[in-house]
């Protein structure tokens, strides 16, 4: 009766848009070693043969080439993160971030049940490449089917000797330690997941420096990578830079999972094309969304997970990538698609993506603990009915003092390949507290009069003269 | 019970030695306690503590930073409701209401019979199957109220009880990594240049030196 398998993962494939990522994911038996091999849109380990032929800095650069943007939600290129380690010092480590837990975001849990190969493949490339001494695959608690199925193939490749020691008869030797997280979102933010990992609590170390790569685990380089990102890998290093980048765009090659969920007819995974598809295809094309539940209107939509800032009609037309949806004031995050239909209570929205910050916040930064905190207890009362008339100025000096001055900032596209402003303006270590502020300045920007119409609703009480009369009469009537 | 019994201890020796530093197994220990006794009791972390060598209010202080890890008994079965955005979207919020009534508890609370906790969860991943639940953190897609009652008849009756088991385990397929496998795990200031990095950085001064 468990659902561990039976997830629409619709994902589509045409002629000309190969399956980078999901190509085993509806293949009987694809998260076997043998499955691996035989099925999919390419052998399995063979990417893994090719990379140990080449020197492991040429794997770094081949990587480079490629444009291989990290899919976690920063969109920085994997290739320039692993070249931050800094020259001579070891050991290096590698941490493969499986904590998914953005709201809305359904990607990796499929990557690691149904191709868990891919993502160890992957791991030993980027082990290679930067010469870690130990790779960590830290899968979020919540995940046990993901667990089972990557500690599975974990044994199957070490009896295999993929993994372990003098893979495949080289000199290349790597440990991959499956670890558990227990619970908490924030631990998706790279160096709070280097703190769990080191046995602490997971809160994010004060910046700078920026980069694990610099800094990380046990104060020494590591690189914090994405499981879609090394799922890219094997696929790679099968098909070469050339065919990987005559998919999608230039500056955004290669294909993004999608999840697409909410109010549309076909909600699912979807395996797309950066920057080719847009918006309106993924929520109206048969092959993708098939439209918006009952033909109703779409009111709004959330293009890249929960810190993301909304979009509406208007942004229908932008493309699915990063840079597009950066400059446009919001950003493609995690792959997490949330569309609302015009039924939706914008504040009924916003309370409870406020409330996730509220409860995930680790509590390190004041603005973030208290800030978050007094967010969802203003919302929550405008909800019930008893908001007050200064209570959307009071929102917004909240909001600004976690995240000063205009929120969000859109990227200039001159500025490189961030989607996102980096490091974002705000008074916190990490973004955790400004995400929360995403869905305020969206919803009141835009839906002002929603919030204006349950905070009058106390307001009109009505308390004149003629109802207290009223009230006189009946109870002098009464006697 | 509460320390580990002589195969775990052998066990969390296991998984200590797969990491540079003692300490980085505290978390994955907290989830072998929890697994032998169904919540994480204060003799369990003070036995931690005694293994990856660091006080037992440091296991508490991590321990406590986490949802997982439960402090009190909780229930046999860890019933959790999405409400975040997705779910919340398709019903999520007036499911989790249905479940409190149908067990007559608040969510965070335990029915008497302790059987079921029932919580009230954040963003479990299966935003495209929504409203979706765990129990016990086996996922359920697309519950309706009649499914949810199902499914917690299913759990008191013990008719599920071979696809979700009991509260504190998680995958039943564990990574099978013997101490004397392992390929290159030492405490980080007694590792150096691995050797493929050493070979070809080799061959290139050789090829360098030839060159000039």
């Amino acid at each position: 009766m468990t659902d561990a398998d039976t997830t629409t993962t619709t994902t589509s494939a045409t002629a000309e848009v190969p399956r980078i990522v999901s190509s085993r994911f509806d293949a009987e038996g694809g998260h076997t070693l043998d499955g691996y091999r035989s099925t999919g849109s390419y052998s399995g380990y063979e990417g893994l043969r090719a990379a140990l032929d080449m020197a492991p800095g040429a794997v770094t650069g081949f990587v480079k080439d490629a444009t291989l943007l990290g899919r976690g939600g920063a969109g920085f290129p994997a290739g320039v993160k692993w070249g931050f380690c800094p020259p001579g010092v070891w050991p290096r480590y590698i941490v493969v971030n499986g904590d998914e837990s953005e709201p809305g975001t359904y990607k990796d849990r499929l990557l690691m049940e149904r191709d868990p190969h891919q993502l160890i493949e992957g791991c030993l490339i980027a082990a290679y490449a930067i010469g870690a001494a130990e790779v960590f695959l830290y899968v979020r608690g919540e995940m046990p089917h993901a667990q089972e199925r990557i500690a599975a193939a974990l044994n199957e490749a070490y009896d295999a000797n993929l993994v372990g020691r003098n893979i495949l008869g080289t000199d290349f030797s790597v440990d991959i330690v499956l670890t558990w997280g227990a619970g908490a979102y924030i631990v998706g933010e790279e160096t709070a997941l280097i703190e769990s990992l080191e046995g602490n609590r997971g809160m994010p170390r004060l910046k700078p420096p920026y980069f694990p790569a610099a800094k990380g685990l046990y104060l020494y380089p590591t690189v914090v990578n994405n499981v879609e990102t090394l799922s890219n890998l094997p696929w790679l290093f099968t098909h070469g830079v050339d065919e990987y980048c005559a998919v999608g765009t230039e500056s955004s090659p290669g294909t993004r999972l999608i999840a697409l969920s909410g109010h549309v007819k076909r909600p699912g995974v979807y395996e797309v094309p950066q920057g080719t598809t847009t918006f309106r295809e993924l929520f109206y094309d048969e092959r993708y969304g098939g439209g918006i539940r009952d033909d109703n209107e779409l009111k709004m939509f959330i293009p890249g997970g929960a810190s993301a800032p909304w979009f509406f009609a208007e942004q229908l037309d932008l493309p699915l990538e990063g840079r597009p949806v950066g400059a446009a004031g919001s950003m493609l995050g995690s792959g997490a698609v949330v569309a609302m239909d015009h039924t939706t209570d914008a504040v009924r929205a916003c309370l409870r993506l406020v409330r996730f910050f509220a409860r995930e916040s680790c509590g390190k930064c004041t603005p973030c603990r208290e800030g978050t905190t007094w967010e969802e207890k203003i919302l929550q009362r405008i909800l019930d009915g008893h908001g007050r008339p200064s209570d959307l100025d009071l929102l917004l000096d909240v909001a600004d003092n976690i995240s000063p001055g205009p929120y969000p900032v859109a990227a200039d596209p001159g500025q490189g390949l961030e989607a996102v402003p980096f490091p974002p303006r705000q008074t916190t270590i990490c973004p955790l507290g400004p995400s929360s502020v995403a869905p305020i300045t969206s919803a009141i920007r835009r839906f002002r009069h929603e919030f204006d119409a349950k905070i009058t609703r106390r307001d009109s009480i009505p308390v004149t003269a003629e109802t207290v009369a009223g009230v006189d009469e009946g109870a002098s009537a009464h006697v | 019970m509460a320390r580990f019994n002589p195969e775990n201890e052998a066990l969390a020796q296991r998984i200590i030695a797969r990491y540079p530093r003692p300490k980085s197994a505290t978390i994955p220990l907290c989830h072998l306690a929890q697994e032998q006794d169904g919540w994480l009791t204060e003799d369990a972390m003070a036995h931690v503590a005694e293994l990856v060598g660091c006080s037992p209010a440091e296991v508490l202080g991590t321990a406590s930073f986490y949802e997982m890890f439960k402090l009190h008994p909780v229930g046999r079965y860890c019933l959790n409701v999405c409400t975040n955005i997705s779910c919340q979207l398709l019903g999520g919020e007036e499911l989790l209401h249905h479940a409190e009534e149908t067990l007559g508890i608040r969510a965070g609370g335990t029915t008497p019979d302790g059987m079921i906790t029932l919580e009230d969860v954040e963003c479990i991943a299966a935003c495209t199957e929504a409203p979706a639940v765990q129990a016990n953190y086996r996922y359920f897609h697309q519950v309706s109220p009649d499914d949810l009652d199902g499914l917690i008849e299913g759990l008191r009756t013990g008719a599920l009880a071979d696809e979700v088991p009991d509260h504190g385990t998680l995958g039943l397929v564990r990574q099978d990594l013997p101490v004397d496998r392992l390929a290159n795990v030492s405490p980080p200031e007694d590792q150096g240049v691995p050797p493929w990095i050493a070979r070809h950085e080799a061959a290139a001064a050789a090829g360098a030196g030839e060159g000039a």
